[in-house]
């Protein structure tokens, strides 16, 4: 009898294990999405709807430098990015310059516009079919209790990238001029101006790293999840904004700590109550945690002025 | 002499008089029957989409809260009235008689999860209630694709997890059937009822802002300390609006269910909140006429694209992000004021044009 | 800023009101559904963008293949065809009906459509109203054939739930057995529940059943280790090629290996661009159609298929559009249809014709015939992929 608890209980554990490491390694994918939208929402102070398809794009970058043009992952990697970031400043000086005065609303409004002509322009470049993306990680995958848990390259990369952006991204904003004319711009757009900061190319640099770490995002999602549509990153995109919402918007650790929240909720969920209502559930802790935190985790209180 | 109306009052009789004439013009476009099928096929959604935006503009325009949960209480009110239509209509055949029930049932069971979920979500400001909007919507939208409700002897089965699970005798009968959704629910939308409709929510809307809980709302909006300083209950304000905008939109939903023959939970996805703000704020926020010439003329828009073929959906894109740049962009609009103004002077030559420049503002 | 606004909306509005009127035009012409110059029009209806405007492009191109190998051979009785095609989105509601619409004002005679269940479902009722003759190539759903004017080329779903069960247990296949389905998906819940409770009489033992939905469709680890730890002998997957590539992958990196089982939406899946084949060994699916396939039909149909649309490999929603076309020009010649009759009057004939005695040789089986609901009867054929090819069972 206690034999027959004993290894359910093994068993249950393992199975615990293997999920919560499935859901960190999800997570760690949404925190690196979770940090260009928190980034470009901090300083530009808008929702760059567009974000999940400059990851779609990204993804696509890869795949041809690598499939149809044969380059190494390495290049095909930095082309990625190279690409992405263009692509992200150009985005900016086209769709939202002309509005940096207008209502949020509005620029949120061209940002959705601007998601659609994206999936749309991927839809006519590389057809409907699905893409299976060759994985850019070449980490050899662990084996843990005899084959019982294996963590595959792909997590353990996906966890490191994201460690590592999280504490390369705070040095940056806060110990460099460049970030810490970012975190003036965010602050107060107008002061900032006064003081000689030049809000403009603040803003686009902010785009541009946005941009990037989309792609960064875009290599590990497909690697991970080998497959490539126009639509792959519009769910991801919004499972991301949630955990950005969720860590307190506008704050870095907070989409970290959000991103990998959402991961593990959605698959713990997914695992142990109902697949159906997965997603459902997480929208559901996230309702809860701003009843709670009407700010998110680390999000900053804001106080009214009368 | 004539007695000169108040603005406000001026300004709602020219809306109803532009549907009043828009109406009437579709009527004999169709009594003559000069009007192509998809074009008539599109009259019932245009209302729905317009209902649903100028009820969205009472919370983005009037209460000034970003809402994306539009389609989640646009879903309940379809789904409970399809529910009751599908229940009844056997019993209960005079259509009319049975799509007024619809309405209000749908209307009403929305107004109630409009109220339920407002009195947490409005306690969150900005983003958050956005977020949290639609975090309730894609609930309500996951909950009714895995819902199967069946009814036989022994009285109704409900599961979330698949038929199958229902147990339900032989000659039970599915009411939802998870994804699949509702079928058979009766035809009982037409353009005119939608219209009517369309039109009361219109007056609703107008009558609201100019009442007396219309202006509370609109200086809780303007600023809430103040507001509260003076006696004013928030809570109370913002959640008879929140009400009031779900169900409009679940009287939507009701018009929407009963037009077509199937009904799918997939339908009410954050993608149609999104695009219900589209209308709202392309239409102007706050303005309930540009609402419904933006839901029309975008519902439109994608339709008439089709001779493009595979570019449709792309030049839709690039529409929207220029209406967008030229509506909100201070040097474009500059352009257009300037050039408008022209124009109506060379119409109107013998007013004065110091009042066309005070319009401008 | 109000006058700038107005200006934008009076002059949008003044060129929507311009081309409502232009069509206006266009359908006054072809009001009573017969067509001015001279040919047979069909409508398709499908997903051309969105995410599942990989099932409609594919129809779309096998049907105009189709239509153009019958005209080249100069046509049906002597009368061309004509093909029309519109995006729906995969949508179930506002815009299926806006894309059969369209379809009507160009003149629908015949209906191929719609490709997906959401949207047929959508559809079918207009199709009775205005009685116009409507075969689908792909939507699978029981329901979609509940009227007596539409007709299915695929199997319905029951069918293949059933037919997939039933082989598991006659061929000894596995005893344990997984499943993973789309609970969001018509096709995929509506095969799960057939096979459920079909698998239940024959004794086969369901150890797990995990789903995912629409939303959430990349990472199935957890459905896939709870499989495992079920100790699933055979993992069921009544699924699109998509998602079950991923489940494929991830499966092999979680080091897990049971049998694998598909329906007709796995077909496609060794057709993806840049696929790792070894992954999909040993994976057996019950399919109407395959694209290496020694039949002459066949090589013929993908070789013009490839010739035409840029190398690429047809599957079988193509394929099952294809024959839909086929089927629709048969019947026009049997009935001795011709270009200037209504869609209605077509209807009724077609309808008639095509449950009374009519059989089809097709890409997607052999001697197809209809029963009056609509139903096909075909019979799957169960296929391994074996070194990176189908080969029969």
């Amino acid at each position: 009898m206690i034999k027959y608890i004993l290894s359910y209980g093994r068993m249950f554990c393992m199975a615990f294990l293997d999920y919560l490491i499935n859901g960190i390694s999800l997570g760690s994918i949404y925190a690196v999405i979770a940090l260009g939208y928190t980034l470009v929402y901090g300083i530009a102070k808008m929702l760059n709807f567009a974000h999940g398809d400059v990851i779609m794009v990204g993804g696509y970058a890869v795949f041809t430098a690598m499939v149809t043009w044969g380059w190494s992952s390495w290049l095909a990697m930095l082309f990625a990015i190279v690409v992405c970031t263009v692509l992200g400043i150009t985005i900016e000086k086209v769709a939202y310059k002309p509005l940096r005065k207008a209502s949020s609303l509005s620029v949120l409004i061209t940002a959705i516009g601007v998601s659609y002509f994206l999936q749309n322009m991927a839809l006519l470049i590389f057809k409907e079919k699905p893409k299976v993306f060759t994985s850019v990680v070449n980490i050899p995958k662990i084996s843990l209790f005899d084959g019982k848990i294996v963590i595959k390259g792909e997590t353990t990369a996906a966890i490191l990238v994201s460690i590592v952006i999280v504490v390369g991204l705070s040095l940056f904003i806060n110990h460099t001029q460049k970030g810490r004319a970012m975190l003036a711009v965010s602050e107060d757009k107008d002061a900032a101006q006064l003081m000689g900061i030049n809000v403009n190319s603040t803003i686009s640099l902010t785009f541009a790293i946005g941009s990037g770490l989309a792609a960064v995002a875009g290599m590990l999602l497909c690697s991970s999840y080998p497959t490539l549509t126009n639509t792959t990153g519009a769910m991801p995109g919004i499972k991301a904004f949630v955990a950005a919402v969720f860590g307190g918007i506008g704050s870095i650790p907070g989409a970290m700590i959000g991103g990998i929240l959402i991961g593990v909720i959605e698959i713990l969920g997914r695992a142990y109550i109902s697949p159906q209502l997965a997603d459902a559930m997480v929208f559901a802790v996230l309702i809860l945690v701003l009843m709670i935190k009407p700010t998110g985790i680390l999000g900053k209180k804001v106080n009214e002025k009368v | 002499m004539k007695k000169k109306l108040n603005p406000q009052t001026r300004k709602s009789f020219i809306t109803y008089g532009l549907l009043l004439i828009v109406f009437i013009a579709v009527e004999i476009l169709l009594k003559t029957g000069s009007i192509s099928s998809m074009l008539q096929g599109l009259l019932v959604p245009i209302c729905v989409y317009s209902i649903l935006a100028v009820s969205l503009n009472l919370t983005v325009g009037i209460l000034g809260e970003l809402s994306l949960g539009q389609a989640g209480f646009m879903c309940v009110g379809a789904y409970a009235s399809a529910i009751f239509s599908n229940l009844v209509k056997d019993s209960i055949t005079q259509p009319v008689l049975r799509f007024t029930l619809a309405i209000f049932i749908g209307g009403i069971v929305a107004a109630i999860f409009g109220i339920l979920i407002g009195i947490p979500v409005l306690r969150l400001r900005g983003d958050y209630l956005a977020i949290v909007t639609l975090a309730f919507g894609e609930i309500i939208k996951n909950v009714f694709a895995a819902l199967y409700i069946g009814y036989d002897s022994a009285g109704l089965h409900i599961s979330l997890k698949s038929q199958g699970d229902l147990g339900l005798k032989p000659d039970g009968k599915m009411i939802i059937n998870g994804a699949l959704g509702i079928g058979g629910t009766p035809n009982d939308s037409t353009f005119e009822i939608a219209f009517v409709i369309l039109f009361i929510s219109v007056i609703i809307i107008y009558n609201f802002i100019h009442s007396r809980t219309g202006r509370a709302v609109m200086s809780i909006r303007d600023n809430r300390i103040a507001a509260e300083s003076v006696g004013l209950n928030i809570t109370k304000y913002k959640l008879i609006t929140f009400a009031l905008t779900a169900f409009l939109a679940g009287v939507a939903g009701v018009l929407y269910s009963h037009n077509f023959y199937s009904l799918q939970a997939s339908k009410f996805d954050y993608n149609l909140s999104i695009l219900v703000l589209v209308f709202v704020v392309l239409g102007g926020i706050g303005n309930i006429r540009g609402s419904i010439i933006a839901a029309a003329v975008l519902t439109l828009l994608p339709e008439l694209l089709r001779s493009i073929n595979n570019y449709r959906m792309l030049f839709y894109a690039v529409i929207l992000i220029v209406m967008m740049i030229c509506t909100s962009n201070e040097t474009i609009r500059t352009f257009f004021i300037r050039n408008f103004q022209k124009l109506k002077g060379l119409i109107i030559k013998n007013k004065s044009g110091s009042e066309t420049v005070k319009e401008a503002e | 800023m109000k006058i700038a606004k107005k200006f934008m909306a009076l002059s949008l509005a003044a060129v929507m009101a311009g081309s409502c009127l232009t069509a206006c035009g266009d359908s006054s012409s072809s009001k009573d559904g017969g067509s001015s110059d001279g040919t047979i029009v069909i409508g398709g209806s499908g997903p051309l963008t969105g995410g599942a405007a990989q099932y409609g492009v594919g129809v779309k191109n096998a049907a105009q293949l189709a239509v153009d190998e019958i005209n080249e051979a100069g046509g049906v009785n002597g009368v061309k065809l004509k093909l029309v095609f519109e995006d729906d989105e995969a949508d179930p509601g506002d815009k299926a009906v806006n894309a059969y619409n369209a379809l009507k004002d160009k003149g629908m005679q015949v209906m191929l459509g719609t490709v997906t269940t959401g949207s047929c479902l959508a559809v079918i009722d207009k199709t009775k109203q205005d009685n116009i003759f409507q075969i689908t190539p792909s939507a699978s759903a029981q329901d979609v054939i509940k009227n007596d004017n539409t007709f299915q080329v695929c199997f319905t779903d029951p069918n293949q739930g059933k037919a997939s069960a039933d082989y598991i247990a006659e061929n000894n296949v596995a005893k344990k057995i997984a499943i993973i389905y789309d609970n969001s998906d018509a096709y995929s819940s509506g095969i799960y529940n057939t096979f459920k409770s079909e698998a239940a009489e024959k004794g086969l033992e369901i150890v797990a059943e995990q789903s995912f939905t629409k939303d959430s469709k990349t990472d199935f680890s957890a459905q896939i280790t709870a499989a495992k730890s079920a100790g699933a002998e055979l993992l069921f997957l009544p699924i699109y090629y998509q998602e079950a590539s991923l489940i494929l992958a991830q499966c092999k990196s979680a080091d897990f290996s049971p049998k694998f089982f598909g329906c007709d939406g796995l077909d496609g899946i060794l057709g993806v661009e840049n696929f790792d084949k070894s992954l999909a060994e040993g994976v057996m699916l019950l399919t109407p159609f395959a694209a290496d396939a020694s039949d002459d039909a066949t090589q013929k149909f993908v070789k013009a298929y490839k010739e035409k649309y840029n190398n690429e490999i047809p599957n079988q929603f193509a394929a099952d559009a294809y024959d839909g076309v086929k089927i629709i020009a048969k019947l026009i010649e049997k009935e001795g249809i011709k270009a200037d009759m209504s869609a209605s009057d077509i209807c009724d004939k077609l309808k008639k014709a095509i449950s009374d005695g009519f059989s089809y040789d097709g890409l997607t089986g052999q001697g197809m015939t209809w029963s009056a609901e609509g139903a096909v009867s075909k019979n799957p054929k169960a296929v391994v992929i074996k070194d990176g090819n189908y080969s029969a069972l």
